[in-house]
This record gives C-alpha cells, sequence and structure tokens, in this order.
C-alpha cells in the first residue's frame, strides 16, 4: 500500500507529487470509528467524574451568574476561522471523491482568510489574552496521569478541577496548531502556482522534490484535519460540552457550570468594574 | 517531441459488436479501460507508453455506431463515423456544411479516413509536456510546465486557464456547438443527452479530463437539429501549416440574417482554452444587428474580454479577435 503518489520528473528522479487520496476515506473513518468509541464508552462504561473537594470552600455569591469565557473578537476569530476551514475541506476533497466543481479559487480564497485570521489570532493571544491558558501546564500532566491510573483502578487522588481549558481543549489546540500551521504555510508557498491576486506565479520556486514534499505535507495535514473537525464538532455537540459551545457563541458560561467543571484558583475571572452588569460580567477573553 | 520508447504496453483487446457489449465492458473495467475509436489519438498514448490500459474497448466492429441517418428533428451521425464519411455526406454538405467544412479542415485526407467524428470531439490535449508524459497537472502532477516564463506555450490557452494551459485541439466541436448539436451518452445509469458545449469541461472542473465523459461512459452518436439547417455558416481555421496541422485556433459560426439583420447566431471558438468556447455574450451583442464591418469589430473586441496570454501566445488574442470579426461580418466585410 503506496500512501503517497509518485512521478519520474523531467530529470528522471522519482518525486512525490502528493497523499494517495485513498487517505481521505481512511481519515473520515478514523474520525468516524473515535466518535462512535467515544459515545458508546460515555454511554454504557465512563464513572462518573470525580474532581478533588476545594481545601477553602468557594463563595458562589462571589461567583457572577454569567462567566466570561470568550471576547466577541475571540469568538469572531473562531467562526470565522471555522467558516473557511470547512470550505478548505469541501472544496480541496469534494472534488477528490466525485464531485466536480470549480474549486481552486474558492479553496484558496478560503486559505487567504485561514491564514489572515490565524496570524490575528498569534498576535491577539500573545498580547491581549491569557497566552499560557492554552497550554498543558504541571497540574494538567499530574492530573492527566491520575485519571489515567484511576480509570485503571488505582487508589490515587481525583484530579483537580480545570483551569480555563481542559487538558483535552489544550491537546485538541496543539494537533490544530501542527495541521493548521502545516497547511498554512505550505499553502501559502503553493499559492505561487496558481494565478491569485497575491504573487506572480512561479511553479520553480522550489525543486520538484521540494514542491512534492510540500504537497505531501500539505495533504496529510489535510487530511489530518478531517478527523480532527470530525471529533471537534463532535465534542461540540454533546450535551455535556454543549455550554462551552454554548460560550463560543455567547461569550459566557453559566456559574453553575463554571463551579462544576472549572477551579477558581486555576481560572480567575477578572471582572473589571467599568464592565459589571446586572447579570454578572461582559466576556473577557 | 514525443519519444517513441518501445512497443505498445501489453493489454487486453475486446472488439465488442454491439453498443450494449461495449458499454458493459467499459463498465466492467471502469478507469482501467481505454476507449478505442478510430486510433488517431490512441495510439500516439499506447506506442509512446504514457497511458498503459490494461484493456482496450475497440470500437470499430460496432456498425450501430457508424453513419449518418435522418432522424426525427435533423440527423444523428454516428461516433464512429469517419470524418471523410462525414465531409462526403450529402445531408450534412447541404444542410450542415459548416461541419462539413470544419471537419475537411481535420489534418490530413488518410487521418480523417481513419479517424471519426467521436474521437475528434474526444481527443486529448495536444500539450507536449503532458503527451511527454511529464508528471503535469493534467497527468494528476502538480505542475504546469507550459505555464512558466521559460515554457514553450505558444500555442496555448488564453482563456480560462486555471492551472493548465492546454487547449482542445478539435475542429469539428466548435462547428457542433454551432450547429446546437446534442451528444448521445451512454453511461451505466442509462442514455442521456447533453448540449454540445456542455459535453466539454476545463481544468476548473476536472483538470484530467477534456470531457465529461467518466469511466463507463460511451459517447455514441451526435444530433444535429435543423433549427440551423441551411443557416450562414462560417468557419476559419489558422494553423501552422496548411498541409495538416492542429489549430492555433479556429471559429465557428451559424446565423441567420433576415431584413439585412442577424436574426439568430451561434459562434464558438476553439485552441484559446481547455474547451471549445461559445461566445455567449458576443452571440447576445451581435443580435440584431447588421453584419458588418463595424458589428464584427465589436464582437471581436468582446471575444477577447479577459484574455491573459502566456509568455509566448499573445498573438492569439488579435487572432482570436479577427477571427470573430471575420465569422460576424465575412471576411471581403471585415477587410
Amino acid at each position: 500500500m503506496n500512501l503517497l503518489q509518485w512521478a519520474i520528473d523531467p530529470w528522471g528522479k522519482i518525486v512525490p507529487i502528493h497523499i494517495a487520496w485513498f487517505l481521505i476515506w481512511v481519515a473520515a473513518i478514523a474520525g468516524l470509528l473515535f466518535v462512535i468509541v467515544h459515545a458508546i464508552y460515555v454511554r454504557y462504561f465512563a464513572k462518573p467524574r470525580q474532581f478533588r473537594p476545594d481545601p477553602v470552600p468557594i463563595d458562589p455569591a462571589k461567583i457572577p451568574a454569567y462567566v466570561p469565557r470568550h471576547s466577541l473578537v475571540a469568538r469572531a476569530f473562531h467562526w470565522i476561522m471555522a467558516a473557511s476551514m470547512f470550505t478548505l475541506l469541501f472544496t480541496a476533497f469534494l472534488p477528490k471523491v466525485g464531485i466536480q466543481f470549480d474549486w481552486v479559487t474558492y479553496h484558496w480564497l478560503a486559505g487567504a482568510v485561514l491564514t489572515v485570521s490565524v496570524v490575528f489570532h498569534i498576535f491577539h493571544a500573545s498580547f491581549f489574552l491569557d497566552f499560557w491558558s492554552i497550554w498543558p501546564d504541571k497540574i494538567d500532566l499530574r492530573d492527566a496521569q491520575r485519571r489515567i491510573l484511576r480509570f485503571m483502578g488505582k487508589p490515587v487522588p481525583p484530579p483537580e478541577r480545570f483551569a480555563k481549558y481542559p487538558l483535552e481543549n489544550k491537546l485538541y489546540h496543539g494537533a490544530i496548531i501542527v495541521a493548521g500551521l502545516s497547511v498554512i504555510v505550505t499553502g501559502v508557498f503553493m499559492m505561487s502556482r496558481v494565478r491569485t491576486i497575491f504573487f506572480p506565479r512561479n511553479p520553480y520556486l522550489f525543486s520538484d522534490m521540494s514542491w512534492g514534499m510540500m504537497y505531501v505535507l500539505h495533504g496529510l495535514a489535510g487530511v489530518g484535519l478531517i478527523a480532527l473537525i470530525m471529533v471537534h464538532v463532535y465534542f461540540g455537540i454533546r450535551p455535556e460540552k454543549r455550554p462551552i459551545t454554548k460560550s463560543m457563541i455567547f461569550g459566557w458560561m453559566s456559574r453553575d457550570f463554571y463551579l462544576e467543571e472549572h477551579d477558581p484558583n486555576r481560572w480567575v475571572i477578572k471582572i473589571p468594574a467599568s464592565s459589571q452588569t446586572s447579570t454578572g460580567a461582559k466576556a473577557e477573553d | 517531441m514525443a519519444v517513441i520508447r518501445d512497443v505498445m504496453p501489453a493489454f487486453e483487446l475486446y472488439q465488442p459488436s454491439s453498443v450494449a457489449d461495449a458499454q458493459k465492458l467499459l463498465e466492467q473495467h471502469g478507469p482501467d479501460a481505454w476507449v478505442l475509436a478510430g486510433g488517431m489519438d490512441s495510439f500516439d498514448w499506447l506506442k509512446d507508453r504514457i497511458k498503459k490500459p490494461k484493456a482496450v474497448v475497440d470500437l470499430s466492429g460496432i456498425e450501430e455506431l457508424k453513419g449518418v441517418r435522418g432522424v426525427d428533428d435533423g440527423i444523428e451521425i454516428g461516433a464512429m463515423t469517419t470524418l471523410t464519411e462525414v465531409v462526403n455526406n450529402p445531408i450534412i454538405k447541404q444542410k450542415y456544411d459548416l461541419l462539413a467544412q470544419a471537419a475537411e479542415l481535420v489534418a490530413s485526407p488518410q487521418i480523417r479516413n481513419q479517424g471519426t467524428l467521436g474521437g475528434n470531439v474526444s481527443q486529448d490535449a495536444r500539450c507536449w509536456y503532458y503527451r511527454a508524459g511529464w508528471p503535469c497537472y493534467r497527468a494528476g502532477g502538480n505542475i504546469c510546465y507550459a505555464d512558466t516564463p521559460q515554457g514553450r506555450n505558444r500555442e496555448h490557452a488564453i482563456l480560462h486557464a486555471d492551472r493548465c494551459v492546454a487547449v482542445n485541439p478539435s475542429d469539428s466541436a466548435p462547428a457542433l456547438i454551432a450547429l446546437d448539436a446534442k451528444f448521445v451518452i451512454r453511461t451505466p445509469k442509462g442514455e442521456r443527452m447533453v448540449d454540445a458545449e456542455d459535453y466539454f469541461i476545463g481544468p476548473d472542473i476536472d483538470i484530467t479530463r477534456l470531457h465529461i465523459l467518466q469511466p463507463g461512459d460511451l459517447l455514441t452518436a451526435i444530433r444535429i437539429p435543423s433549427a440551423w439547417a441551411g443557416a450562414k455558416f462560417y468557419f476559419e481555421k489558422i494553423r501552422d501549416r496548411n498541409v495538416w496541422d492542429f489549430p492555433l485556433l479556429n471559429v465557428a459560426s451559424a446565423m441567420v440574417v433576415s431584413g439585412g439583420t442577424i436574426e439568430r447566431v451561434r459562434i464558438a471558438v476553439n485552441g484559446a482554452a481547455a474547451r471549445p468556447l461559445r461566445l455567449k455574450a458576443v452571440e447576445d451583442a451581435v443580435r440584431g444587428k447588421r453584419p458588418n464591418a463595424a458589428t464584427g469589430e465589436m464582437a471581436g473586441k468582446l471575444a477577447v474580454q479577459g484574455a491573459v496570454p502566456l509568455q509566448f501566445n499573445a498573438y492569439k488574442i488579435p487572432l482570436m479577435r479577427n477571427l470573430v470579426k471575420r465569422a460576424i461580418a465575412g471576411v471581403e466585410e471585415a477587410s
């Protein structure tokens, strides 16, 4: 089984040209299998989650009824990125599975939108948000170990409640960074092979081998994103995750959900006095 | 340009005697099958060992695919009818002479004796990078060798290029579009008929094919309605060698003039893009106008709007402009 497609270039060298397209189905089936297995596990086998009790009890009255989670800018970025990502996946892979249409222009336009929005996000997250909140910390790693050991029946203390983002969110974000940056960086170079408004065409920017590797990386990251986005959408619509999805629409989550899932010491709600409202607070990031 | 490497690669040869059998074979072998009509395009590919099909389905023994017959509203030409038969057919000459003119300018007499109408409209691109077996977009790769500053692209596209800049080389295709022909296609799901202009596709839709035929499909006939019978026709082909050559550009038009003005018109060009282009905007613009030099001038300018020349084919823009002008105004009036 050949995972890549190869060709002989004009100089007689064997070069990769892109991934084997059956990998689209492999990614889709892998995503679907994960969803099915996870849904069955949660429905029939998962034990109720337990968190370590707070050493000092939290006074719920000090927590606003609507806990701010995502600012309007952060939400706008998320949905713009989602729209461009879906456009990219559909325009990339539907023609490969037999649905023919004029896809190239839509593809590079969506790619340009994704690139700009991700560059903005990196800048925004670096200077205006809590940059480190999305990266795993020591407590996440320790608690991950505890959760695994408890799953295996070992007598270890329960994990702490989450900071702003559960470890799963953070790992997913990491995977999206790898796959997303791979398609963006390779995609920007690949734009020099088609007619766009950005660059004069220059298909000889790299050697055939380098171009081939670039197409392969673009393809691998692209099919990886099929599975990753299937899993993301699945978690977005799971009942126990809906408050998180809702917060990506409205910007806030309820106090009950916050206290149930998150540790106020690890995720401190900052509410500027001027932002106080009758219902609680404005979104923070 | 092409390098003859060796004898043809081994394949299973099937010689069905009916359309039903041919279609069944094509369906059975799917993408591994190769449809052999007159062989004028096929044998290049096979002898160069660029295409290596596992099964070749030779249609030459299927009588129902041959000949010209009258149907309710016009004529039906079997896909395996040779170009010489098309040129010499009295009904075509009398009523649809545009097609006869176009077919007569295809290649050489020997090739027209062997080449078929179905093969002529379904032939592959002539881009030498592609035909030499280089891994270009059209061959499933990720580059167009012709669309580069150094690429030899004198014969390539000026319109609707999308990564690949190869052009459709058919002479009969624009004539059939101008005559509003319908292509009859046998598919695994049954028979369907498409307008001539919809039979051809560009790289924006599928970069590896010039027409809509999928594995398992078979073009069986071409029907020409009587709507344009006896109209004023114009066909002109520009080529490097007048003895025989593929077109640099060609133009075909069918026009009905009434009271000195253009009542109805259909016009198409080929060699400008990966598919023959019906110039709908030109048709709309000249309808109701006198077929004179001024109208031709306007039509020519309109026809080339949006054209993007490559390094070596800018000449195609004035060439196409003038061909369209001549098709509307006639040679004498246009000059």
